[in-house]
């Protein structure tokens, strides 16, 4: 590797991405085909899913094999919710959240679209757009992923016809209209035989797009991030109290969204005092600005009364400090909600008493279709209405991804049971 | 500013400091576990940039094999003194006295022994958290576990039993007696690590750079001569450049043949090499196909 290759690595941005599919589609194929075709499989890997290979009987490499579970999942039949794989091309580093499919899918895709800049949502083209699709499409939009990729899968069954092709592109941009995605992109492909994953192949000559690869190495994330609304909620205070530092005061935490300057009026919320910042640290250094999402400690001009939970937020940006609100609920327990119970609430930094007062509707994933509904069991996805104990400083969850989105935990288990998005605007 | 130039590392980096607040802030007693290897140096680095000006807000802990190679604790040490830092070392020698930890002989490996001591030290001090240095990319048991991953009383980990992690919102959550492990780098591979290193000029122990060592050849592996290991009968040790690629119980921690000298030639090495870290270097990884999730279940880390 020469030096030049070196600075490109090191500079390499991060993309997250999901895929969305079941076993059926090619899934595990596809991810086995981008890790060994980017040269990401380690030949330890390679030679043990070989051995396996063979040991059921079978010829060549069953590159599925490489996200095979775990000693536990195959015993009990059952499948982890999310597996992280890593995989590096000299363009960027990618993270894929692999979620296996079966029943507990919702929950499954939720939690691992919750980090993703970009979701495939894979198809047989055999069997064109499926309920599921739109199930998965749905799931992306609501977890508001930017960047969706349709991956037509098994091309190969399908003597690689655009005919086939393009009807099943029809299909869904008819029903994908409805949802609000930065991008949507179309590549038809077999994982199996490796055409259009990261290598063009020859069966796919009538298509003039970029390979999967491509796509995942180029397509621009930059604008994921908000970079207007101006949000740090308060993590740590830091207060040395050694002599040199005896009057300091650093808020730490992670600028969420949007950037900040040396010099500019800021409202700490919820109380709704005002000051400037003072200075931009990190570690040693120095600056004059922080922007999302950086790690940074903050002082300002004022003495105010800081702790962990507050939010510092650009004066004449303010989001909504509220007690009452409504949200997008995914329940992840397998025990139901109990609306009369209590539960708590963690948003950004802060954890609150909460109850949920109201379920607006249940969505039917499949049709899309609202139910009423007196609880909410596994997968169930609602609109509900919370009441808080302590108002939240909060947006709307599509306009703001860190300030919009909670977790609900049960408190006599302690377990996360539910994953919300907080909507404020009705529409 | 376009945030173009947030790069990978900087993401990488940013996240980490963010759940070292997180966890500093939430669990009322954390530790962080240092061995003096690159992974937990790694930790360090995140601690100071999380916490500087002010002190870490946990100590340091080691839980020592005593197979560990000498230069490897000296490094500990200095490190620990150069930050100001307080530095617990729980010597496993402890728990073979008190007849809680019984080997089958003395140069057997150690390290799935680690977990016992490592629990009685979490009793003793009354950890609720332990922050590690692993990575999901190591083995397919941690690509499964979670960022904050909860442990029994026990320390047992349950994988099928595990809290959905949403977006970087952390459960810290726990019940008296329970506690949970923290990995900061989870999301970091072995070549993100070296690279890291590389950008903060982070020194390591020297073992990690290409040397002449007497070796042997052993089930495929390069074995380190000590006063572990010893040829057996029929075989030659020899001079070999190695390095090693991670720091554990000299017993079975394998160096791999190199001649990478610097960080940057780590860098290149790393970034074409063909086999896992875990693969090139554990011998106690190798005996099941399931061998690191059996481990974890009994509280291992």
């Amino acid at each position: 590797m020469s030096a030049n290759e070196k600075i490109s690595l090191e500079q390499a941005e991060l993309l997250r991405f999901i895929t969305a599919g079941s076993v059926d589609d090619g899934k595990s194929t596809l991810i086995g085909r981008l890790l060994h075709d980017s040269k990401s499989i380690f030949e330890d890997q390679l030679s043990s899913i070989t051995k396996t290979t063979q040991k059921r009987g079978m010829e060549g490499v069953d590159l599925s094999l490489l996200t095979d579970g775990l000693q536990a999942e195959r015993e009990q039949g059952i499948t982890i919710d999310v597996a992280y794989r890593y995989f590096a091309t000299p363009k960027r580093k990618f993270i894929i959240a692999d979620t296996p499919g079966h029943e507990q899918y919702t929950r499954n895709m939720v939690t691992g679209a919750s980090t993703a800049n970009l979701a495939i949502v894979l198809i047989d083209a055999r069997k064109g757009v499926l309920t599921q699709s739109r199930r998965h499409t749905y799931l992306a939009s609501l977890v508001g992923i930017p960047h969706l990729v349709v991956a037509v899968n098994k091309m190969d069954l399908v003597d690689y016809s655009e005919d086939t092709f393009k009807e099943i592109c029809k299909d869904f941009a008819s029903f994908a209209a409805e949802f609000n995605f930065n991008s949507i992109e179309y590549i038809p492909m077999s994982a199996l035989k490796g055409d259009m994953v990261v290598e063009r192949g020859d069966q796919l000559p009538w298509y003039q797009g970029v390979t999967l690869m491509g796509l995942l190495e180029n397509i621009v994330i930059d604008h994921d991030v908000n970079l207007e609304d101006f949000r740090f909620p308060v993590q740590w205070v830091c207060r040395p109290q050694t002599e040199e530092l005896h009057d300091f005061r650093g808020y730490m935490g992670r600028v969420e969204s949007g950037s900040i300057r040396v010099g500019d009026a800021v409202t700490l919320l919820p109380s709704g005092l005002t000051s400037r910042i003072k200075e931009v640290l990190f570690h040693e250094a120095v600056t004059d600005q922080a922007t999302a999402p950086q790690a940074a400690t903050l002082t300002i001009e004022d003495h105010l009364d800081i702790s962990r939970g507050d939010m510092l937020v650009k004066t004449g940006d303010l989001p909504h400090v509220t007690t009452e609100f409504n949200a997008m609920l995914c329940w992840m327990s397998e025990h139901p909600l109990d609306p009369k119970r209590k539960y708590l609430i963690k948003q950004t930094t802060k954890v609150v008493k909460a109850k949920i007062s109201k379920i607006d509707h249940r969505v039917d994933v499949n049709t899309l279709e609202h139910e009423t509904v007196e609880t909410l069991q596994l997968n169930d996805i609602a609109k509900v209405t919370i009441k808080v104990q302590q108002p939240l400083v909060c947006d709307d969850y599509q306009h703001n991804h860190a300030t919009g989105s909670f977790i609900v935990i049960d408190e006599s288990s302690n377990n996360t049971v539910a994953a919300g998005m907080i909507v404020l605007s009705d529409g | 500013m376009s945030n173009h130039s947030f790069t990978h590392l900087d993401a990488l980096e940013s996240e980490g400091i963010h759940i070292m607040r997180e966890l500093a802030a939430e669990c009322a007693n954390p530790v962080l576990l240092f061995s003096g290897g690159k992974d937990s140096i790694v930790l360090l680095r995140l601690a100071e940039k999380a916490f500087r000006p002010g002190r870490f807000p946990f100590p340091l802990m080691h839980i020592d094999t005593e197979h560990n190679f000498p230069e490897v604790i000296e490094f500990r040490d200095r490190r620990a003194k150069e930050l100001g830092e307080r530095l617990i070392v729980r010597s496993m020698e402890d728990s073979i006295k008190k007849g809680r930890v019984v080997l089958r002989s003395e140069n057997q490996s150690r390290n799935s022994f680690q977990s016992v001591t490592l629990l009685d030290a979490i009793e003793e001090f009354e950890f609720d958290a332990c922050i590690g240095g692993a990575r999901r990319d190591e083995e397919k048991a941690r690509a499964k576990e979670r960022i904050f991953s909860f442990r029994d009383e026990f320390g047992q980990w349950d994988p099928k039993n595990q809290r959905p992690e949403l977006w970087d919102i952390y459960n810290t959550r726990t019940h008296q007696g329970e506690n949970i492990r923290v990995f900061p780098i989870s999301n970091w591979t072995e070549l993100d690590v070296w690279e890291y290193i590389d950008r903060e000029k982070l020194e390591v122990p020297h073992i990690y750079f290409a040397h002449m060592r007497e070796v042997i050849r052993r089930d495929a592996g390069l074995l380190p001569i000590s006063r572990l290991v010893q040829p057996k009968d029929g075989e030659k040790t020899e001079q070999v450049m190695v390095r090693f690629r991670t720091v554990g119980d000299m017993s079975c921690t394998c160096p791999v043949a190199s001649t990478a000298t610097t960080i940057d030639e780590i860098v290149a090495e790393t970034a074409v090499t063909r086999i896992t870290e875990r693969g090139a270097t554990r011998m106690d990884d190798q005996t099941s196909d399931a061998s690191m999730e059996l481990r974890k279940k009994e509280g291992y880390f």
